[in-house]
């Protein structure tokens, strides 16, 4: 196998059925490699959380995973409204989603707390107007 | 507990899946909002919800969950069936509300798996 595998997907910032659908490719990706079931899950939920944000919050991005034998990065790149206050954002409960997603079942501000809690390494880079990277590295065990 | 023992505790109906309906679950979670059960659900096989859209089905695979119960007489869609299909999931609507589902269930010996 190589030494790294890079997947890439285009994340649609109008379709909330198809949104998930990068996090659950990687995830198996990761689950035929063999990777431990529970870091498997990890890489999942903190993903997950990234790709909803990039629907909900800024129409849309895109999604890279790169593999390795020992860890996985994952990057999410959108070039949306961007985030303010990083240190307000990662605050679990803080939320500027609307009525329409909580409805949804998001929206509860534990996303990015989320991903702060599942990955060993979360980096967030966001300017105003420009849009937001969020970088997640997962260690695998 | 079976999958269908579950089915039946609550009177609900199997809307798909019905060949992994004797799979065994031990725990379970309930609730509506889709980061709270990424954030704190363990190894729960079950979830309780009331929430009836395709990222339920989503959240269900990422914490590898094996069935899906929605409460309240809610109705996915043929859409979401579909995916959880795919997916391996089993989905069953009951007409029970959350509390007395979660209840029904935890008396027939589900556990809560958490906190
Ligand atoms: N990709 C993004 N682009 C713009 N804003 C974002 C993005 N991700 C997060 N945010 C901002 O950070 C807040 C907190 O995010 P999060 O913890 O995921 O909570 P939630 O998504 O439930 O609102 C969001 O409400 C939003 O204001
Ligand atoms: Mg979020």
């Amino acid at each position: 196998m190589a030494e790294c595998v890079h997947l890439e997907y285009r994340v649609d910032g109008n379709n909330f059925v198809s949104a998930g659908t990068a996090t659950e490719s990687v995830k198996s990706f990761l689950k035929n490699m063999g990777v431990d079931p529970k870091d498997v899950r990890r890489v999942a939920i903190a993903m997950y959380e990234g790709e909803i944000n990039m629907v909900i919050h800024a129409n849309g991005g895109y999604a890279y995973a790169d593999i390795y034998v020992d860890k996985c990065i994952i990057t999410l790149v959108d070039t949306g409204k961007g985030i303010a206050d990083i240190e307000l954002a990662m605050q679990p409960g803080y939320s500027t989603a609307s009525d329409e997603v909580r409805a949804l079942g998001f929206g509860a501000g534990m996303g990015l707390p989320n991903m702060k809690k599942y990955a060993d390494e979360c980096i967030i880079e966001s300017e105003v107007g420009k849009g937001t990277k969020v970088t997640l590295v997962t260690n695998f065990s | 507990m079976k999958i269908s023992q579950a089915a039946q505790i609550l009177e609900g109906t199997i809307l798909c899946c019905e060949e992994f309906k004797d799979r065994e679950v031990i725990s379970a979670c309930g609730s509506d909002m889709m980061s709270d059960v990424l954030a704190y659900a363990k190894d729960q096989a079950v979830l309780i919800t009331g929430l009836c859209n395709p990222q339920v089905i989503r959240t269900a695979v990422m914490m590898d969950m094996l069935c899906i119960i929605f409460v309240r007489g809610k109705m996915p869609t043929e859409e979401m069936i579909e995916l959880a299909k795919e997916r391996e999931i089993v989905l069953i609507s009951t007409p029970r509300r959350m509390f007395s589902a979660c209840g029904k269930l935890y008396q027939a010996g589900l556990v809560p798996g958490g906190y």
